[in-house]
């Protein structure tokens, strides 16, 4: 956390050495590399998962360091904690529908009534 | 009672001397500089709900057709959308450091950090560009001239697929010259601003909204470029 004790005299984080921001592109761009690495091995329906690891892996880097919410002040971690909260409502709660249906047997319908 | 008389006649400052970027209606430029990067976070919060429908629909539509998704995977160039995403990355690299040199004070580092982002930016929206002229060539663009001759029973559902190329390219391509057009702005606020550890917060929040541009594009990159490669 940020201390903001001098509020008066200085705004914003402290500063990040540039040694930080070069070493996360250069994660950024080997994640870069091995997605397009494994995008060419077949591994069946793990092709995607694991794509979709290392991109939430770039982004939290992104998010944490180019975007410097790892100094932020918690009311602005919880509003970036919140939007994900929300994204994952939106896709869970879409996918919850379409995944399952089908999943009942044929004749298995759920009619009012006796 | 010190900010009024102060509002009333700028021209005195009371008790303490105010930074001439303090606005009347914060305590002070740390208090400030929370609440513009809290209000950017929010306006990005409806970004990635914005972004996130369509990633919703496209994940329910490739779920539903898989195979016609996979067969599309051929007429794209990953390489190119892997070189976007290294240029995209330096961009961002290269907006830290606008962000850093502006926190530090430095005006010509500034200067030349946003110059280079803007290079970035541009070399971007160009391969972006030749992308979709290469798409037109091979009559993938629906409702315009798209054929699909070597699978004809995708006709329609590789359609779906393509619609949501372009219009979420198309989206984020329309984020990049937004973002361009703030950066433009940053550069000739540049010359008549001195950007310092008081005061950075247009640069800041400029880079807030320039990485998130780049995040929704890590995440198009192995959705929409990758769905089929290892076929």
């Amino acid at each position: 956390m940020a201390n903001h004790s001098d509020h008066a005299e200085h705004a914003g984080h402290p500063v990040v050495p540039v040694r930080t921001y070069v070493i996360i592109w250069l994660a950024l761009l080997g994640c870069t590399g091995l997605t397009y690495g494994v995008a060419l091995i077949d591994l069946g329906p793990w092709n995607i998962v694991v794509a979709l690891m290392i991109a939430f892996f770039k982004m939290s880097l992104v998010v944490l360091f180019f975007m410097h919410v790892k100094q932020e002040n918690n009311l602005t971690r919880l509003f970036v904690a919140g939007g994900f909260v929300w994204l994952l409502i939106l896709l869970a709660l879409t996918l919850n529908d379409y995944m399952s249906r089908g999943w009942l047997p044929e004749g298995h319908i759920w009619r009012p009534g006796p | 009672m010190a900010d009024q008389a102060a509002d009333l006649n700028p021209g005195t400052l009371v008790e303490h001397e105010h930074s001439p970027f303090l606005r009347h209606h914060f305590e002070d430029m740390g208090q400030q500089f929370e609440s513009s990067t809290l209000g950017m976070w929010v306006f990005l919060l409806t970004e990635i709900m914005f972004f996130g429908g369509m990633f919703g629909a496209y994940t329910v539509y490739r779920s539903m057709y898989p195979d016609a998704f996979a067969s599309t995977s051929r007429h794209m160039i990953p390489w190119l959308g892997a070189t976007n995403t290294a240029v995209l990355i330096c961009s961002s690299l290269t907006m830290a450091l606008a962000v850093r040199s502006a926190h530090l004070g430095s005006r010509k580092l500034v200067r030349w950090m946003l110059v280079l982002t803007m290079i970035f930016g541009l070399a971007f929206i160009g391969v972006k560009f030749t992308e979709y002229y290469l798409h037109w060539k091979d009559h993938l663009v629906p409702w315009l001239n798209f054929q699909y001759p070597e699978h004809p029973e995708f006709f329609y559902n590789a359609q779906i697929l393509f619609c949501f190329y372009f219009f979420m390219t198309g989206f984020h391509a329309l984020h990049m010259f937004v973002g361009l057009g703030l950066l433009s702005w940053l550069l000739i606020k540049n010359e008549t601003t001195l950007f310092g550890p008081q005061y950075y917060s247009p640069v800041e929040i400029t880079g807030l909204y320039w990485h998130f541009v780049d995040i929704v594009w890590i995440f198009l990159f192995p959705l929409l470029y990758l769905i089929g490669a290892h076929g």
